[in-house]
């Protein structure tokens, strides 16, 4: 099995994700590429100047704290891939 | 197959039915959107026939609106009842969603007809729609050429006349690019103007849907019909939607004295010659008709390709974690436990693109990089927005190029994403700092066309119509179309999965 990187490694594990080793290498060098093209970011002036996260920095607005959609559990449980008894069915994960 | 204004017209009068018209729309998508492979899903024929028979009755009641009748086609991002949603990807292949998202329900609702689902990169990912489950889409002006992306499929279709218009989705350029490289008129409405509810979700500080037509005439009314503030949409802005349509005539008194910033960092040496003279050309234009054109600096530009590359990934590794095999979507066959299930499901069905951007984002937003990378895009995007919005209060809008290029073969890009990243290098800054732009067609290259951009403040979405259609007055480029292929035999449309 080839060497991963370490950093790759990582990534793909939190992202659920599992590349085969072909996958992996081409991965690795488009990750490294990638990060090189932003490493241009660490030179920017940014000393006093707060993230933005959103262009309008609007305001979250408030509604009233009343149910507007009624029970709706058939109707997304109909576009599960495996249910049961009305439940969402997945590998056994305890024994 | 006419625009939007036209198509309007022709019912208007009575010259046509939007019967006629919707069955058109239809052979030409199974035979000519065959061979683009523009379409992931085509309406099944008697029941959307049956809703054009209903708007041919409204408007003889004299109950129909400029759009009644009016065929369209949606970008596949956008959910539907009637139609599956794929978003070109593995993950959503088949999928029925159970709302419809506003954007859709408003253009119903004026009664546009839906003709079909258009091909796009997986989940709006790419800039060729090279990355789709379904298959690459062919430039109508050059099949071996790209559409760009992600709303290819939507550009290509308006540009091959299979259909008046169509919708799509702009997170990085998504809309502007493909409009530029297949010669039609892409509008990225200021983040906020149109709601997102049911679009599915890449990255939702930078999404914002808007439409593709022939003209700023075609884009005004679409845009007037979509635009507006919707309660399943908290992002949405409660101002009231100008009647852009209304407005598109006070074009050429409009320009008097309107000044018009030419960024540098747009037209440097990084440009195509030949698209930097074209812009350049278009600019005087404006400038004969009384707009005063002045040299701006965009000092930050340079970084907006980068900062746009770690946000976008970091929102899209979040945005797509919800795919998981258990709710909807892909599943993997026979997974062992939980942990295989997961793993399998998202790896089977994401494509090779979605991959690298999930790992990208989940890197920049991991313990002891979150810093380095992803809040220090985030401070440069203040610099961009800051920058962008100070140099359009010395100046009214911004006119540069589309993309650096036109449209580039099939194949050029794909394996170095880096280098694919940068086509977009004119358009992610609008995103990143929500603000409105409009890519009109702007003469040819090699046979190929060139898009201008023009970028304006926040809601300007009204002054950028106004200007676009009165360059479109006195310019033919929007009224181009690349030849008609010979008839060939009526195909299956909808792309195949590998």
């Amino acid at each position: 099995m080839p060497q991963q990187d370490p950093a790759l490694r990582h990534a793909a594990a939190l992202a659920r994700l599992q590349p085969d080793d072909a996958e992996r290498a081409r991965l690795e060098r488009d990750l490294k590429a990638i990060l090189r093209m932003v490493e241009r970011l660490q030179a920017a002036p940014v000393a006093e100047v707060q993230p933005l996260y959103h262009p309008l920095e609007l305001p979250a607005p408030l509604r009233a704290d009343q149910v507007t959609e009624g029970d709706q559990r058939a109707l997304h449980l109909a576009l599960a891939p495996s249910t049961g008894a009305g439940y969402y069915l997945v590998p056994r994960v305890l024994d | 197959m006419q625009g939007v204004l036209e198509t309007a017209r022709l019912l208007e009068q009575g010259d046509a039915s939007s019967e006629e018209l919707t069955l058109d729309c239809l052979r030409r998508a199974r035979s000519h959107g065959r061979r683009l492979n523009c379409y992931i899903s085509l309406a099944e024929e008697e029941a959307v026939l049956e809703q054009a028979r209903a708007s041919d009755q409204r408007r003889a009641r004299g109950a129909g609106t400029p759009l009644t009748g009016v065929p369209l086609a949606h970008k596949d991002i956008f959910c539907t009842r009637d139609l599956p949603t794929s978003c070109a990807s593995r993950m959503l292949e088949g999928y029925r969603s159970p709302i419809e998202a506003t954007v859709v329900r408003r253009l119903r609702e004026a009664g546009m007809i839906c003709v079909g689902k258009t091909n796009m990169d997986e989940f709006a990912m790419g800039s060729s729609n090279e990355n789709s489950y379904f298959g690459p889409v062919a430039n109508p002006w050059d099949p071996e050429r790209v559409p760009g992306g992600s709303s290819g499929g939507s550009a290509a279709a308006v540009a091959a006349r299979l259909v008046p218009a169509a919708t799509g989705t702009d997170t990085g350029g998504s809309i502007r690019q493909p409009a530029a490289l297949c010669g039609v008129t892409g509008l990225k409405p200021t983040y906020g103007r149109v709601s997102r509810h049911g679009i599915v979700a890449f990255a939702s500080s930078l999404d914002q849907a808007g439409p593709l037509g022939r003209s700023a005439e075609d884009a005004a009314l679409l845009l007037h019909a979509m635009a507006g503030p919707d309660p399943l949409d908290s992002t949405t802005d409660p101002r009231p939607v100008q009647d852009y349509p209304a407005a598109l005539a006070a074009g050429k008194e409009r320009l008097q004295g309107l000044r018009i910033g030419l960024p540098r960092q747009f037209l440097d040496e990084r440009l195509d010659a030949r698209v930097g003279e074209l812009i350049q050309e278009s600019a005087r234009l404006l400038e004969q008709q009384g707009a005063v054109l002045r040299e701006v600096e965009l000092t930050h530009q340079d970084l907006a390709v980068a900062a746009y590359c770690v946000i976008a990934a970091a929102e899209c590794s979040s945005n797509l974690a919800r795919f998981d095999g258990v709710r909807y979507g892909y599943r993997c066959e026979e997974p062992r436990d939980l942990s295989e299930l997961y793993l399998r499901s998202r790896t089977e069905g994401f494509g090779a693109e979605v991959k690298r951007r999930v790992i990208t984002g989940t890197h920049v937003l991991s313990a002891g990089y979150q810093e380095a990378y992803y809040l220090q895009a985030l401070k440069v995007r203040r610099l961009i927005r800051d920058e962008f919005l100070q140099t359009l209060e010395e100046t009214d809008l911004l006119l540069g190029p589309t993309s650096p290029t036109a449209a580039f073969r099939r194949g050029e890009k794909i394996a170095d994403p880096v280098n694919m990243y940068l086509s977009d290098v004119y358009t992610v800054g609008c995103n990143l700092a929500g603000l409105p732009a409009v890519s009109v067609p702007a003469g040819f290259t090699g046979g190929l066309p060139v898009g201008m951009q023009l970028i304006g403040p926040p809601f300007s979405e009204g002054l950028l119509l106004q200007v676009a259609h009165r360059y479109q007055e006195l310019s033919d480029w929007h009224l181009q179309h690349p030849p008609e292929p010979p008839p060939g035999e009526p195909g299956q449309a909808g792309g195949t999965p590998p």
